[in-house]
This record gives structure tokens, C-alpha cells and sequence, in this order.
């Protein structure tokens, strides 16, 4: 379970009950569980003399501040130009095929969502994606499912 | 002088400004209007709609004026061929992403994207059209305010307001880039978050997508019904505002012509919410006496003081929200607009041989926040809803037009009787201070016997433009039956705008204060820039307002609550005495606590 209140005490200590403290909260918060809940947000609000709508708005700019639930491994494909002159496309159809997602969507068990993102700075090594905090460059089809399954086999094991 | 003098040039004109002076406003000292968006006088600087890009000689890029500060040897054009260019293309990539649909839009007319693509002849759209790109939503929920997300360009004045003037933050600016967006928490619609429906977003949006829930039509409806008798009602700081609805300048006080034009409309009785407001002031003022006396002499724990007022709906939402725990501090009267409700379909409708639900009670306000009031579940003491329709001084404007009627070659006339009489002391309820400075004339008069020690009736320590205002006043020589009062100095504070009303309350939260009354109005000015008053709105515009209603009320015969006539008459055939079980019923109210979050 994750505590959000410990999160708070912790970062402000070392921030202090100001807005500098958001974003380290906001980030420890996902670093845990990938993204931001209705009452997490509140708390924060709470904690910082801000309004919840600030918080949102806050988090909302932030591609990686994610405010709907979230599967346990986010995955990133990069949608940038030269990724997609790579060929993310045919990734990206590889990755929903053997996930039976669309993008946007969490798999059913809660494990995977499947997300696009703006330019990772692997330009030159597209086309790539971003497993949680993992970069996977250089991709194929192919090599985009197997990386999957590894997690996969990973969780059951 | 403790700035420096800084001189530059404008189109080629000299001039002489201080450090810190801003291009737009060193401009304006020369008369050269330079177009604005984001722009407001009343809010900090935001820079970000750039249409008041000027041109800087020997800078690289153009310049947003109302965000650069003047430096010596500037040279400035306003209205360079690249200046006027680069505006033209700001206001066509504006429209790209704006649903421009104005002739069916509620501000059509009064629109400043609309006049920019006017004045700057945009002609046919030059971009690609994105509207229908844009993840748009529309609230209508609430019964105050519409948000039309396909109109809003972004300038983020709302979010300005919202948090710099009112301390509320509904609003703040959600998502990036083209999914940017004004946004509630989660996109929850505005009635089911922290708003208090004051409308001072809606004054300061430059679009349509903050605007009002008009309730024109129904209005109409009820007027062309045979079978209802439709009384209005006016609030103090509608006289002093309608006229810029109508080609006035602000100041302009238009009481006998209002009451004219309401007639003409078809109103079947035209009365005055200041009628109710001397009303509010003998309510209040006892109920004021009375909490003292517990304290002071009954020594009852369990009655709260300080008192706060309790006639601005905006005010009575915020603290629901953030101060749940002051609420037996806010005083129980309704407002003025609802004791109105209350009363004309109970007082009136016998008087006039009527039967309440005949009646239908229509208030002209100067505020948003009212039409909320008049929908809360508790505003139904005479067993109907007791006000049936809200109009804005905007929409007012509105209905007068739409009648076709010349206002200016209206001749003047007074109100209906019955509800209709009023005094100074009800018309200085449009002004911040007024409430207070109206309760002091009654209150200190009731207790001593004698008028309050001001020339000319006139409390100046309570009135003026600081956000938080103190005043303590001490009676002595009390009537033997208030001799508990004798000597006691008694402190009052006043606050305008909820961003002020929240840090008087932290204080008094805090024990740093202590105080007996406070009069608190949700906004700048109090009424007289409410969220329903005519836009634009200004600190010069509400001052001009303001010294209008003083005005008002100093040139009335009566300028004491209690010596209205038409509500001592209600006293003596109806209501009894002030805080009678009667007057409980049907004049006083109780609150909600509220989340914050
Ligand atoms: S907001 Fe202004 S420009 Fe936009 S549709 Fe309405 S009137 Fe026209
Ligand atoms: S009506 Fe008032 S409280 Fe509500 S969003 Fe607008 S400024 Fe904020
Ligand atoms: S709603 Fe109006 S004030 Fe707010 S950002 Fe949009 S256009 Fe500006
Ligand atoms: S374009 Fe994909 S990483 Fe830069
Ligand atoms: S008015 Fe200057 S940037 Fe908007």
C-alpha cells in the first residue's frame, strides 16, 4: 500500500511546505506506483496549502505524472520524427498485437500500458522505447515482443 | 522621487518615464493604444497571448509590451508594417484554434478577440482550422456561470483572478501544448468544486468562455404570462452600473430612469432590494446586540463572535468551503435578495390579495454568485421558491435594448410602494464598507439613543479601497437598558475580495486578532464590482461606481436604516419585532460545511 502521507512528511522535510515541494512529492508518488490517484493529489493539496485544481494542473502538464491508472510497466513508444522514420509504426502494431491493447489502454491483469511519447533523445538509435525507467533502442518487431515477454516471465517467476 | 527617470521614445515621440514603467503602459501616457489579451489591469502580468508585440530598434525579435519594462534610449514602434504583420498573424493563429462561431455567441459584441479580428480585417481563416482537433468540453451545470472550453484562447486571466484576487484557485491551467486547457480538478464540473460562483472570472474573460447563465427568456416568459404578477427587485449597485450597459459613462447614477425602464418591460411592481437591505440591518443589528449581550453578560460560550455579515453569496460559499468551522460566526440572516423572495410571497402577496404562487420575484443583481443563492434548497420559506429568476445588471442591459427603449429620454420615477422605500444606508450596501457603515448607524443609535459621532452621518474609517480595513467605535452614554455596553469599544473589520477575506480569517483563526463585527464582500469593491456588473471592469471604473453610490446616499432624505418607513410598517402588521419567530422563519437561514478539497 502505498503512503502518501510518508511520502509528504519526507520530501518536506527537506523542501519545506512550499510549492517547491510538488514535484518531489508528486514524482516519488509515481516512482511507486506509476501514477497519480484522485486522493493523492487531495492529500498533496492538503499538505501545501494548494487547491486540488492546481495540483492537477500541475501533474496534467507532465507526460510522465500520469492521473489515471496505470498499468505495473508503462511503456513509451517514441512518436517523434526520427523514430518514425524508423519505422515506430510497426512497433507500435507489434507491441498492441501481443498486448491486445490499443494504445492509451492497460492490459486486463493490470500489468502493461501502452503509451507514446515525444522525443526520448535516442534519435539516433530509433526506433526506441521507454520501459519504466528502461530504454530499449534499436528496435525491431520482433525484438519489442521479446522484450516483453521478458517482463513477462519476469512477473511470473 | 525615489525611481529613476527613464526617457525613451514611441513612434518616434519622446517620453519620460519611471524605472519599472511597462512599453504598454509608457504608450498609453501617449496615447497609443497598443492591443491586449492576456493583459489586465487588475491582475499580474502574464505575457503570453503576444498581440501587443512592438517593435524595438536594434532588438531581434519584437517584444511583448505589457511584459518589458521601459530602458533608457529605447526607441519604439507600435504600429510598424512588422509589427501590424505579426498581430495579424497572432490573431489569425488565435482563430485557428477558436471556435468563432459569433453570431451565436453570447458575447457577440462584447468581445476583444472579436473587436482584434475587426480591427486587424483578418478576412478569410488563413490557418488550417483546429477546433474540432481540440479536446473541448462545455460545463453548464452550474446555475451561475457557462465554461465553453471551444472559445477559451488561453490568456489565463480566469486563473489569474481566481487565485490572486479570490484565493479559491477553481481554475488552473492543465495539460501542455495543444491539449492545453483551463481545467477544475479533474475536469469536474464548476458546481462540484471549490467555486463560489462569484463571476469575477467572467469580468475579466476577453471571450465567451466564461460567461453567465442567462435567464433572459424565462424572464420574458414570465412577464408575457397572464396568470403571474412579476415583481423585480434591484439590488443598491445596479443603478450606479446599468448606464455602461447602455452608452453611460461609469459613475453614472440612473436610479429613476432604471425604475422607468423596468416599468416599460412590463413589470407588474418594480421594488427595491435596498427596501430589504434596512431590513437585513435591523435583523442583523439585533442579532448583533444579542450575540454581544450573550457574551458579554450571559456569559454563553456556546455564541460565536466576531459576527461576520452574511449578505454576499460568494463570501457564504467560500467559508462553507475553507472556514467550515466559522460558520456559527456567520451571521444567520439571509441575504437582501432573499429576505425580498421571502417576503413578496408571503407580506406582499396578502397585501395585495395575491397567492404566492402567482407571484413570481425576479432580481436584477450585480452578481453571479445571487443566482446560486436563489437555487440553494433552503430558499423556500414562503413554500415556493422564493426568487424565481436571477438577471445579471449585464442582462438587464440586455432586456432594455431587446424592448427597444430610449433610456436616455426616460423620464425618472420612484418605485412601487409596499417594499419599495428605502434609505442611504441600503444603498451603501453596493459599496465594500457599506454593510458595516449602514449596521454602526443603526446599531450605535439603538443603543445610545443618539446618531453616530461622524459628520454628516458619514463613518469614513470604514469606507475606501484597502483590502482590510479596522475601525473601532466606543459607546458611551448607553440607554439604561443596553448599560452593559457602556464604554465598550467596539472593533469592526472589513474585507473586499476573498483573497483578503481568507487572510482576515486566518488571522482570526490565529487569535491575532479580535474583533466583534466583520463585513465581508467576495468582490473587489464589494457589489459594485460584482461578477454580474457591466465589462469592462477597472479599479478606475469601480471608483467612479463607488463615489456614486456615496453619492446616492447622501443626497436621500433618510439615511437610517430604521427610519424607513415602509419597514416599520412591516414590523407593526407583520413581522413583529427584529428576530421575532416570525422574522426567524422567514428572514434567517443556517449554512452547509463544505470540502475544501
Ligand atoms: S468569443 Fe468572441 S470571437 Fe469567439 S465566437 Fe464569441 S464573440 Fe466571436
Ligand atoms: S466564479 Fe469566482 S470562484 Fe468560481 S472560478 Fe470564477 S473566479 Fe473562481
Ligand atoms: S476562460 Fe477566458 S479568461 Fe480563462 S483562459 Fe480562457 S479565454 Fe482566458
Ligand atoms: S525521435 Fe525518437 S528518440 Fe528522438
Ligand atoms: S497582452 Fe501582452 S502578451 Fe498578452
Amino acid at each position: 500500500m502505498l503512503d502518501v502521507q510518508k511520502i509528504i512528511e519526507d520530501v518536506t522535510q527537506v523542501y519545506g511546505k512550499s510549492r517547491t515541494a510538488l514535484m518531489p512529492i508528486l514524482q516519488a508518488v509515481v516512482k511507486e506506483r506509476n501514477y497519480l490517484e484522485d486522493k493523492e493529489m487531495i492529500a498533496v493539496a492538503k499538505a501545501l496549502d494548494l487547491s486540488p485544481a492546481e495540483v492537477f494542473g500541475t501533474a496534467s502538464f507532465y507526460t510522465f505524472l500520469d492521473t489515471v491508472p496505470r498499468g505495473k510497466y508503462c511503456i513509451r513508444v517514441c512518436k517523434t520524427i526520427s523514430c518514425h522514420m524508423a519505422g515506430k509504426d510497426e512497433i507500435i502494431k507489434a507491441l498492441e498485437d501481443t498486448l491486445r491493447i490499443k494504445v492509451g489502454e492497460t492490459t486486463v491483469d493490470k500489468q502493461f500500458t501502452l503509451m507514446t511519447a515525444n522525443c526520448l533523445g535516442w534519435c539516433h538509435k530509433g526506433p526506441v522505447m521507454l520501459i519504466n525507467d528502461e530504454v530499449y533502442p534499436e528496435l525491431t518487431p520482433q525484438r519489442a515482443i521479446e522484450i516483453v515477454n521478458g517482463y513477462r516471465r519476469e512477473n511470473a517467476g | 522621487m525615489n525611481k529613476f527617470s527613464v526617457n525613451l521614445t514611441i513612434n518616434d515621440i519622446p517620453v519620460t518615464v519611471p524605472e519599472g514603467t511597462t512599453i504598454l503602459e509608457a504608450a498609453k501616457k501617449l496615447d497609443f493604444r497598443i492591443p491586449t489579451l492576456c493583459y489586465h489591469e487588475d491582475l499580474c502580468v502574464a505575457g503570453n497571448c503576444r498581440v501587443c508585440v512592438v517593435e524595438q530598434v536594434g532588438a531581434k525579435a519584437l517584444v511583448a509590451a505589457c511584459a518589458t519594462p521601459v530602458a533608457e534610449g529605447m526607441c519604439i514602434h507600435t504600429n510598424s508594417a512588422t509589427v501590424r504583420t505579426a498581430r495579424k498573424t497572432i490573431i489569425q493563429l488565435l482563430l485557428s484554434e477558436h471556435n468563432a462561431d459569433c453570431t451565436k455567441c453570447y458575447k457577440n459584441g462584447n468581445c476583444e478577440l472579436q473587436n482584434l479580428a475587426h480591427e486587424y480585417r483578418v478576412g478569410e481563416h488563413v490557418f488550417i482550422d483546429l477546433i474540432n482537433e481540440r479536446r473541448l468540453t462545455i460545463d453548464d451545470l452550474s446555475p451561475s456561470i457557462i465554461k465553453d472550453d471551444s472559445k477559451c484562447i488561453r490568456c489565463q486571466r480566469c486563473v489569474r483572478t481566481c487565485h490572486d484576487i479570490q484565493g479559491v484557485s477553481a481554475l488552473a491551467v492543465a495539460y501542455k501544448g495543444d491539449h492545453q486547457k483551463i481545467s477544475t480538478f479533474l475536469d469536474h464540473p464548476l458546481v462540484e468544486v471549490v467555486c463560489t460562483n462569484c463571476g469575477q472570472c467572467i469580468n475579466r474573460c476577453p471571450v465567451g468562455a466564461l460567461v453567465e447563465k442567462t435567464n433572459i427568456e424565462e424572464v420574458w416568459d414570465a412577464i408575457n404570462d397572464p396568470t403571474k404578477h412579476v415583481v423585480v427587485q434591484t439590488a443598491p449597485a445596479v443603478r450606479v452600473a446599468i448606464g455602461e450597459e447602455l452608452g453611460y459613462d461609469p459613475g453614472e447614477r440612473l436610479t429613476g430612469k432604471m425604475v422607468t425602464a423596468l416599468r416599460r418591460l412590463g413589470f407588474n411592481s418594480v421594488l427595491d432590494t435596498d427596501f430589504t437591505a434596512d431590513l437585513t440591518i435591523l435583523e442583523e443589528g439585533t442579532e448583533l446586540l444579542t450575540r454581544l449581550k450573550k457574551v458579554l453578560v450571559d456569559k454563553d460560550e456556546t455564541v460565536a463572535l466576531p459576527m461576520t455579515t452574511s449578505c454576499s453569496p460568494g463570501w457564504v460559499k467560500f467559508i462553507e468551503h475553507t472556514f467550515p468551522e466559522f460558520l456559527p460566526n456567520v451571521s444567520t440572516c439571509k441575504s437582501p435578495q432573499q429576505m425580498f423572495g421571502a417576503l413578496a410571497k408571503t407580506y406582499y402577496a396578502t397585501k395585495k390579495g395575491l397567492k404566492a404562487q402567482d407571484v413570481c420575484v425576479v432580481s436584477i443583481m450585480p452578481c453571479t454568485a445571487k443566482k446560486y443563492e436563489a437555487n440553494r434548497p433552503e430558499m423556500r420559506s414562503s413554500g415556493y421558491k422564493d426568487v424565481d429568476y436571477v438577471l445579471t445588471t449585464r442582462e438587464l442591459g440586455t432586456m432594455i435594448k431587446q424592448a427597444g427603449i430610449n433610456f436616455r429620454n426616460l423620464e425618472e420615477s420612484h418605485y412601487d410602494s409596499l417594499m419599495g422605500d428605502s434609505t442611504g444606508a441600503g444603498v451603501i450596501f453596493g459599496a465594500t464598507g457599506g454593510v458595516m457603515e449602514a449596521a454602526l448607524r443603526t446599531v450605535y443609535e439603538i443603543v445610545t439613543g443618539r446618531e453616530v459621532p461622524f459628520k454628516n452621518l458619514n463613518i469614513l474609517p470604514v469606507r475606501g479601497i484597502e483590502g482590510v480595513r479596522e475601525a473601532t467605535i466606543k459607546i458611551e452614554g448607553c440607554q439604561p437598558e443596553w448599560g452593559f455596553l457602556e464604554g465598550v469599544e467596539v472593533s469592526c473589520a472589513v474585507a473586499h475580495s476573498l483573497a483578503n477575506a481568507k487572510k482576515l480569517m486566518e488571522a482570526v483563526k490565529a487569535g491575532l486578532v479580535n474583533y466583534h463585527f466583520i463585513e465581508i464582500m467576495a468582490c473587489p469593491g464589494g457589489c459594485l464590482g460584482g461578477g454580474g456588473q457591466p465589462i469592462p471592469t477597472s479599479a478606475e471604473i469601480r471608483n467612479k461606481r463607488s463615489q456614486a453610490i456615496y453619492n446616492e446616499d447622501a443626497g436621500l432624505p433618510l439615511r437610517k436604516s430604521h427610519d424607513n418607513p415602509e419597514v416599520k410598517i412591516l414590523y407593526e402588521e407583520f413581522l413583529g419585532a427584529p428576530n421575532s419567530h416570525k422574522a426567524h422563519t422567514l428572514l434567517h437561514t443556517h449554512y452547509t460545511p463544505r470540502k475544501r478539497y
